[in-house]
């Protein structure tokens, strides 16, 4: 088991957002998180990754057998949690080389081991702009700086090659993203999917998981998943929208 | 100023002032008229305090009552400068002019040097009799607008200071370091005066180092005059890192002839109270100015940056970015003023401010002021004062970087866009590298040049013997 989520609630301003959220993700497993806006899907992934201000108060986060849930954002980062933003940040002054080593060689010295040599890690950098397709020099760009929407997704997915996670959380990866992008994002992530790692994919749209194909499909509302299923539930939600999901709740 | 009014300084000056024919008798006319002017002014008018707009919310109000000495007698130094003092930074060299105690430091009878292309460079206390014609002309008039106490006795009361005349045409290849240093058993009030004269279509770079290598506190007032010639290139660094008892004032003043290009950097380290004036007159058409400025305090330090710009005449560009990061119960203070006169149209002037609070208790008062009687120009200003982006700080961690790293990192990324505007590579890499050390609080400041720190791959050669001074 990688990710297990077990009763989990989570209050933001004292206000409760995920109330009585159940997840299990094995490895190997691609899960799809979908469902309207406002239901919990971004607030899950800040819960996982320990942002600040997301108050677990209930429930428990089991990562790789640990509980997480007092863990630091970075410490979950070294153990192997990646989230791809959403909305990336832009950091004005810090380069994306500096910014990509300092993170590789923070991973690296939490296992104990060396840091990245410069020529390995150029290398590796080169490796890595290819699979998302990133044409332009990092070595001088700040991170995420006058990137394009589409740009700053495919940065999402680079670090998250250079970084090589166990478990990827990508939140709205497709948002605002052409046809084109979208295909180099997807192939980026299934490039790294594997046997030993997973991924929780939030989605509005039914659109990504043609190029990224889940092996379950859940769908958030209020807080919590209130149906799962396999990858055809996607189209289900595609053709009859998200209207008989909360009426179904409603009725319950 | 009424004697019986006057706090343990003032009369420590009114004292010393009493004493102005003895103490300069080697003078010359002109001279003499200029320091009995400031007296009178003095006399009147006293030293600052808070309740004058411009030190509103200084502290140098608190030297008021500290007893200070002067040094009225220029010491003997028969050491030449090399072999008390070396800094080196890889791939850069510069000309070494270096005061102590505000005495300039000449081991040889010859105050002044003139070089093979006409340059001069020595004491200015010499250069008022060799070349009176290029020193009365400008000397006191640069600076004429800025006039507050402590200017006032500067001009009274000046020990020595730095003249350099670049004749018209020449272009001065090794940049010229001046090194303020202070290393008295008493507690002194410094008085230097600078002036700074480059002739048309010529060229030079400038760095002003102020740093003391003792833990007295001294009170260092200096005033640095420059005027800048036609088509003429400055690029001005002042460096400060002094202890964090001392009290300083730099105040410089900049006069800008016709399509002249002027760069300051303003580099302040460490201090305990600073104050830098910084004065640009626009006086020529098409002449630019570019302002920056970074402040990295902590402690009780205080740093106040005091810009004026005057855009005198049409067609010329200032823009000033200061920005300053201000730890545990450091304040800092800010005042732009831009005035763009009626006549100067086509004006563009634009200023910004920003500002970090590592803690609550540190504070900031930014003040931009624009005066605008121009009606063709392009004017903006913008001032922030926050603390460090929680959004970038939690994307930084979410990679793994640890809370300190993601600071620091955000830290230096605030300053960059000020260091990063240093032309001199070497130079650049240098200061980058101090502001690194700053941040993670391994600077030290005592019995160092600004300058020395180096990284470790650079060799490092530095030391002031104290022993021979």
């Amino acid at each position: 088991m990688l990710l297990d989520i077990k009763n989990l609630h989570v209050s933001i301003n004292g206000k409760e957002i995920l109330k009585a959220f159940n997840l299990t993700v094995n490895k190997g497993e691609v899960h799809a998180i979908m469902g309207p806006n406002g239901t919990g899907k971004s607030t899950l992934a800040a819960a996982i990754t320990g942002r600040e201000g997301y108050e677990i108060t209930q429930g428990e986060i089991w990562f790789n057998g640990e509980l997480i849930n007092d863990m630091s954002p970075d410490e979950r980062a070294n153990k192997g949690i990646f989230l791809s933003f959403q909305y990336p940040v832009e950091i004005p002054g810090v380069s994306m080389t500096n910014f990509m080593r300092t993170a590789l060689n923070a991973k690296r010295e939490f296992n104990n081991q060396p840091p990245v040599s410069a020529s390995d890690f150029l290398k590796k950098m080169e490796e890595m702009k290819n699979l998302v397709e990133i044409h332009s020099k990092l070595t001088n760009r700040s991170v995420n700086e006058g990137f394009s929407g589409g740009e700053k997704k495919k940065n999402e997915i680079f670090q998250m090659a250079m970084l090589e996670p166990t478990m990827a959380i990508l939140d709205e990866t497709d948002s605002g993203l052409d046809i084109d992008a979208l295909k180099v994002v997807a192939k980026g992530v299934n490039a790294l999917r594997a046997d030993d790692n997973g991924f929780v994919v939030i989605t509005h749209y039914q659109r990504l998981l043609d190029f990224i194909v889940p092996d379950f499909v859940h769908v958030m509302y209020d807080g919590s998943i209130v149906k799962s299923g396999g990858k055809e539930l996607a189209l289900e939600l595609e053709a009859n929208g998200y209207e008989w999901i909360k009426e179904a709740v409603a009725e319950k | 100023m009424k004697e019986t009014n006057s706090s343990v300084l003032e009369s420590a000056i009114l004292k010393k002032f009493s004493n102005l024919t003895l103490d300069h008798a080697d003078d010359s006319d002109y001279m003499t008229q200029i320091r009995r002017q400031a007296f009178e002014a003095f006399k009147s008018g006293g030293l600052p305090r808070r309740t004058e707009e411009k030190w509103k919310n200084s502290k140098f109000d608190q030297v008021l009552e500290n007893q200070m000495e002067f040094l009225t007698e220029k010491p003997e130094y028969n050491t030449e400068v090399s072999e008390i003092f070396h800094c080196s930074i890889h791939g850069f060299t510069t000309q070494v002019e270096a005061f102590l105690n505000g005495w300039y430091y000449t081991p040889n009878k010859n105050p002044l040097k003139v070089h093979d292309n006409g340059l001069i460079i020595g004491s200015i206390r010499a250069a008022q009799h060799q070349y009176p014609e290029l020193f009365n002309l400008h000397f006191g008039k640069i600076a004429q607008h800025n006039q507050h106490g402590f200017s006032v006795v500067n001009m009274g009361l000046f020990q020595d200071g730095l003249f350099i005349y670049v004749p018209d045409g020449v272009f001065v290849e090794e940049s010229i370091q001046l090194i303020k240093m202070v290393n008295a058993a008493k507690k002194l009030m410094i008085n230097t005066r600078n002036l700074v004269i480059l002739g048309k279509n010529s060229r030079l770079s400038l760095m002003h180092c102020d740093d003391s290598v003792n833990h007295q506190s001294s009170l260092i007032n200096t005033v640095s005059e420059i005027f800048v010639g036609e088509n003429a290139t400055l690029d001005l660094y002042k460096l400060q890192n002094i202890n964090d008892v001392t009290c300083l004032i730099n105040s410089t003043s900049v006069w800008q002839s016709r399509n002249s290009r002027v760069k300051v950097n303003v580099i302040t380290l460490n201090g305990g109270t600073i104050r830098n004036e910084l004065n640009v007159d626009l006086q020529g058409e098409g002449a630019e100015a570019d302002l920056n400025g970074i402040y990295l305090m902590d402690k009780k330090q205080q740093v106040d940056n005091q810009v004026f710009v005057n855009h005198a005449v049409p067609h010329c560009n200032s823009s000033e970015l200061f920005k300053g990061i201000l730890d545990e119960e450091s304040t800092a203070i800010f005042n732009g003023y831009i005035h763009v006169n009626k006549d100067a149209q086509k004006t563009n002037a634009f200023q910004r401010n920003n500002n970090i609070l590592m803690t609550p208790d540190a504070k900031v008062d930014t003040m931009p002021f624009l005066e605008i009687y121009a009606d063709d120009v392009k004017c903006s200003h913008g001032a922030t004062i926050g603390q460090l982006d929680n959004e970038a700080m939690f994307y930084l961690r979410q990679r793994g970087i640890n809370e300190k790293d993601a600071r620091l990192l955000l830290m230096y990324a605030f300053a960059a866009e000020v260091t990063d505007k240093i032309d001199i590579t070497p130079l650049r890499v240098n200061i980058e590298d101090m502001v690194k050390k700053r941040l993670r609080g391994e600077l030290s400041i005592c019995e160092k040049c600004v300058l020395h720190c180096s990284t470790p791959d650079i060799p490092l050669e530095f030391e002031i013997d104290l022993s021979k001074i």
